[in-house]
């Protein structure tokens, strides 16, 4: 990175316009280059050049353009990209959105300083990850099995559970073999301070604050701040994970203001608008973000990220939920429905995936029945669902012996399967037997998707047989 | 000599450079003092419009910019195969090696390794006339591929010397007199990415090219030298489809474009080819394979050169007479590069955003498909084939947006991924109503001839069934499936068998993943004798609740996972426990009555 040494001071702003000012009669200024700026009133603001030419620099300022005037504010263009202070002190703190401290504690004494804009990850460099994690939710354990190094969100939408579940899964997550907890970094973007309260309480009270780093972007805080803050905190995992061999579950909330903020930008550039207002760029954007999960040859620390996104007005093919879930390795789709009906967790797992499972789970990993198991809980619960929808129209009556089991089928697996209480962590073993129970309440010859040897060991009907 | 000039402004993947008169559109452009590799998209004046395919962060105007002189171009030549590229052929583990874990910029390493020696055996003669095309010898380049040195495309006349012994891809093997005097030749050739190579005829597409996927083979086929595209929304499969592909399609030689998609997908790739045996060699898959990543989160402007660098490649391994195939994953995020770049550009967007030219940009490279005769002298009659299968991801998986819809005009293969289908695990996820093949009735006599003479009408056969099940759903979703005759019940049991039993397919299951053609044809003869016999037990009067319940039902579930090798015999089986079964249903019949 060639870093001009000699930082640039000028008054020479032109045009202010929502989050970007325009700077005129400037000098060598670089693309991405971290700007400083002091209002007439002596506020300080942090900005970053989104586009030079000769002579003109525009800047997006993060905590908005209040109180800058068009002769009087000083800006310092300082040679240097957007950096963020590591150090491994930073485990049990709290900063805000650019990653200064807000609780009361020192500053860090950096041990780097690294840039927040990361490299992309060498293809070839990359270890696939295939290491389960246990959640301790039946419906994520057994259906949509989290390994250790991806990526797989939370689309939830207003008034959802999704806090209480990530919370659950921070609390709960373990790898099965090691039993090695995980440290948690967790970037707020533009929530509101319950929300943030909630996570901070359940840390708190499960001393899992000790081991957390937290970037707090709420919701009174400047919006523009938001485009930053899931880059500080990936930075800082990855600092963690890769230089101290720790393993970092990463938890960005909310994405969906993260592309707001990202459209107010783009508004403002009055550049050539995507789908429904956002930027064309948006899949690019979020892919830098999204990309930095994963685990690397020879390194010891591992990343696996959980964003959380609120669908507007519960649409999964809005841009934002849509672009992401291209991105990241599956979903966990949360049900407005199954939220009114009472279950918690309201995981549906049919649009539900994790597409690393297939690497996660078998012997030695989980166990063996598991693969079968989970496919054909997924082929009885599909089959029933289609079963109330049919019930609905021509009445129960109507339904075959076999339709009618289906239908059971699917309540029961609501009931006892997908729900649970916020505290219970069930093991791999028991989400799976669960799963037995269940499906024996079906004729063996419906079991098409287990192999015969599989069910012969694992049936409910043949084990008590032993 | 080289001419410079000097950066104007910078905004994001896209630099203007001033001082540029006299350069060429789509010329390569070593841009700052880092030399970052850039092209030329746009011409003004003095301006040049440059995309960079690195990160631009830290570029400040007054840097300088060189001149190339020289169109984005890929090396050809042996070592191509086994290896790793990005989106502009630099191969990705010789970076790892000299930067680490992670892409840097400014990291220059040439795609062909230059210290490399290879075994050149010559086959052409010296003294005789060559020209473009002509095979000149061979090298192993691995395990299951014979490299074949051509003469460059341009070039004609006498081959004055050819050496035998072992090389480095620049070294002279040979010279060739010409009208221009003479030309020393290397077993490295250059091509610009944005230009197909020459050939000389297009062929029929009559050749099947098999994936050992059922539901792409017997149902919606591809033929060799054809297209197809897979849009489906997100998690409906078109990764694992295009892996599956890549693995099982009896194509001699592998090109793997994946376009901004995920790293974890191609680590994937990475470390299972050289796990997975080809079944046609029965040698790695990793030896007659090579990949072309640009991950969603490398530079964009890189990704919109990379479906050009596959296609480049895929050419050169054609003109050596291979059938190669090309999996593009995925060319929406081709698309949408070429939009941002579009957008940067301040050009007038077309439909939702993308620029006007996008559908002559995916019909340009679509029509590089084919399977063609080759140039040779004309004394040699060479075949080869380029088959691309381009994955399409429709932002909320709507078929009507732009990319889809140019790309259908321009495919002759529809494998339309429905999330209705994914959500329930019947994978493939694609739809047997909504999906098409053009090349079906150019194939139906090479089915008849190499498999069975009535495989053609078994397919007709099971697509009638599935179409007749969709209106018969219609009508249970309103009255209930007790309502039907007992011979449209039997339909729709036969048609669960076939969605069931023979279009789902787990590509994670050892034996499944791959069918052979043969299976294929005896699974499906399975279930439609099995329906014959229905309908004439029917007639006989047995109910249709014990024709639901016989147990052979089990067996033909099961008939996927027996092996390719054998299935025969054990389909014998099958269909004489099915007699069986059927006569024993008989009797008891015959003896309540």
């Amino acid at each position: 990175m060639a870093v001009d040494v000699s930082a640039r001071e000028y008054t020479t702003i032109k045009e202010a316009a929502g989050p970007l000012i325009v700077v005129e009669g400037v000098e060598g200024v670089a693309y991405g280059e971290v700007v400083r700026v002091v209002t007439p009133g002596g506020e300080q603001k942090t900005g970053q050049v989104l586009e030079t030419s000769r002579g003109l620099a525009v800047v997006q300022i993060f905590e908005g353009t209040s109180g800058i005037d068009t002769s009087k504010t000083k800006v310092r263009f300082t040679g240097d990209i957007m950096r963020i202070s590591v150090s491994q002190d930073m485990v049990g703190r709290f900063f805000d959105g650019l990653g200064r401290p807000v609780d009361g504690g020192p500053e860090v004494i950096p041990e780097d300083r690294l840039p927040v804009i990361g490299a992309a990850i060498n293809p070839t460099a990359r270890d696939y990850p295939r290491e389960f994690i246990q959640t301790g939710i039946s419906t994520i354990d057994g259906m949509n099995t989290l390994v250790r190094g991806q990526k797989l969100p939370i689309f939830s939408g207003a008034g959802m559970p999704h806090n209480a579940l990530a919370a659950q899964i921070a609390r709960q997550a373990k790898v099965l073999t090691t039993g090695e907890p995980f440290s948690v970094v967790f970037g707020a973007m533009g929530i509101t301070h319950e929300e943030s309260a909630f996570f901070m309480h359940d840390f708190e009270r499960t001393g899992a604050i000790e081991r957390i780093v937290a970037f707090l972007n709420l919701a009174d805080d400047p919006a523009i701040e938001r485009v930053i803050t899931p880059r500080m905190a990936l930075t800082t995992a990855e600092f963690l994970a890769y230089e101290h061999d720790m393993h970092i579950l990463v938890i960005l909330t909310d994405m969906t203001n993260y592309c707001e903020a990202l459209r107010e930008i783009s508004a403002a550039r009055e550049e050539v608008p995507g789908r429904r207002g956002y930027p064309g760029y948006m899949y690019t954007d979020l892919s830098t973000i999204y990309e930095r999960a994963g685990r690397i040859h020879g390194r010891k620390g591992t990343i696996t990220q959980i964003p959380i996104l609120s669908m507007p007005d519960d649409d999964i093919t809005h841009p934002i939920p849509d672009l992401t879930g291209y991105i990241t390795e599956g979903q966990f789709v949360l049900s407005r429905d199954m939220h009114r009906r009472g279950i918690y967790p309201p995981v549906d797992v049919l649009p539900s995936l994790s597409r690393l499972m297939d690497e996660g789970i078998g012997p030695g990993r989980t166990r063996e029945d598991h693969a079968g198991v989970s496919s054909q809980l997924y082929s009885g619960y599909a089959e029933g669902r289609d079963m109330r929808d049919l019930v609905a129209v021509v009445g129960e009556e109507a339904l075959t012996d076999r339709d009618r089991k289906y239908l059971e089928f699917a309540d029961e697996f609501e009931k006892q399967f997908v729900t649970q209480s916020r505290n219970d962590d069930r093991s791999i073993e028991e989400t799976l037997d669960l799963g037995w129970e269940l499906l024996a309440t079906l004729p063996e010859g419906e079991l098409k998707r287990i192999d015969e040897h599989i069910i012969k060991k694992y049936h409910p009907k043949y084990r008590e047989a032993k | 000599m080289e001419e410079e000039g000097t950066i104007e402004k910078i905004a994001g993947p896209l630099v203007v450079a001033n001082n540029m008169r006299g350069c060429e559109m789509y010329e390569v452009i070593k841009v700052g003092e880092e030399g970052l590799l850039g092209e030329t998209i746009r011409l003004n004046g003095d301006f040049a419009y440059i995309q960079v395919y690195e990160d631009t962060t830290g570029l400040k105007p007054n840097e300088p910019v060189v001149r190339t002189k020289s169109p984005l171009s890929v090396e050809l030549g042996p070592g191509i195969l086994k290896n790793f590229y990005d989106g502009v052929q630099r191969p990705l583990k010789a970076i790892k090696a000299k930067v680490g874990d992670y892409i840097e910029r400014g990291v220059y390493v040439e795609a062909l390794d230059r210290t490399n020696k290879w075994q050149f055996t010559a086959t052409a003669e010296e003294g005789c006339e060559v020209e473009g095309g002509d095979i000149l010898g061979v090298v192993q380049e691995s395990k299951v591929i014979e490299h074949k040195i051509l003469v460059p495309p341009a070039i004609r006349g006498k081959l004055l010397e050819l050496k035998e012994g072992e090389f480095t891809v620049q070294d002279c093997i040979g010279r060739v007199q010409t009208d221009k005097g003479d030309v020393e030749l290397q077993m490295m050739q250059k091509w610009p990415v944005r230009h197909g190579r020459p050939y000389k005829d297009k062929l029929d597409p009559e050749v099947p090219l098999l994936t050992g996927q059922r539901i792409n083979d017997t149902f919606f086929p591809i033929a060799k030298g054809g297209t197809g595209a897979i849009p489906g929304g997100f998690g409906t499969g078109k990764t694992v489809m295009q892996h599956q592909l890549a693995r099982w399609a009896d194509a001699r030689v592998i090109v793997y474009v994946g376009c901004g998609e995920r790293g974890n997908e191609m680590t994937e790739v990475l470390e299972d080819f050289p796990k997975l045996i080809d079944p046609y060699s029965g040698e790695t898959l990793m030896e007659r394979s090579t990949l072309i990543a640009n991950t969603s989160n490398m530079p964009v402007a890189a990704r919109e050169a990379s479906i050009y660098t596959g296609i480049t490649i895929a050419e050169y391994y054609r003109d050596m007479g291979y059938d190669v195939a090309i999996q593009a994953d995925s060319t929406s995020r081709w698309a949408e590069a070429l939009r941002e770049i579009s957008g940067r550009l301040e050009e007038m967007p077309g439909e939702e955003g993308y620029p006007a030219y996008l559908a002559t940009r995916l019909s340009d490279f679509y029509e590089r498909a084919g399977r063609v005769k080759v140039i040779c002298s004309e004394s040699e009659d060479r075949i080869g084939s380029v088959s691309i299968v381009g994955a399409v991801s429709p932002p909320g998986g709507d078929f009507s947006e732009p990319v889809t819809q140019n790309t259908l005009r321009v495919v002759g293969d529809f494998w339309a991924l429905d999330s209705t289908l994914a959500d329930r695990r019947h994978f493939p996820a694609i739809s047997w109503l909504r999906s098409y093949s053009l090349y079906s009735e150019y194939l139906g006599d090479w089915f008849a001839k190499s498999v069975a003479s009535d495989f053609m009408e078994q397919r007709e056969e099971m697509m009638g069934l599935l179409q007749k099940e969709s209106e018969l759903q219609e009508i249970v979703q309103l009255v209930g499936a007790d309502a039907l005759p007992p011979r449209e019940r039997g339909t729709l049991e036969v048609a669960r068998m076939i969605r069931e039993d023979f279009l789902q397919q787990n590509a994670y299951h050892d034996i499944d993943s791959f069918c052979s053609l043969e299976k294929q044809y005896l699974m499906a003869k399975a279930i439609l004798q099995w329906y014959d016999s229905v309908k004439d037990a029917i007639d006989g009067a047995i109910g249709v609740d014990k024709l639901e319940r016989m147990r052979i039902k089990d067996a033909m579930a099961r008939m996927k996972y027996i092996p390719n090798k054998g299935f025969r015999a054990k389909y014998d089986e099958i269909m004489s426990a099915m007699k069986a079964e059927f006569e024993e249903l008989r009797a008891i019949e015959a003896d309540v009555a």
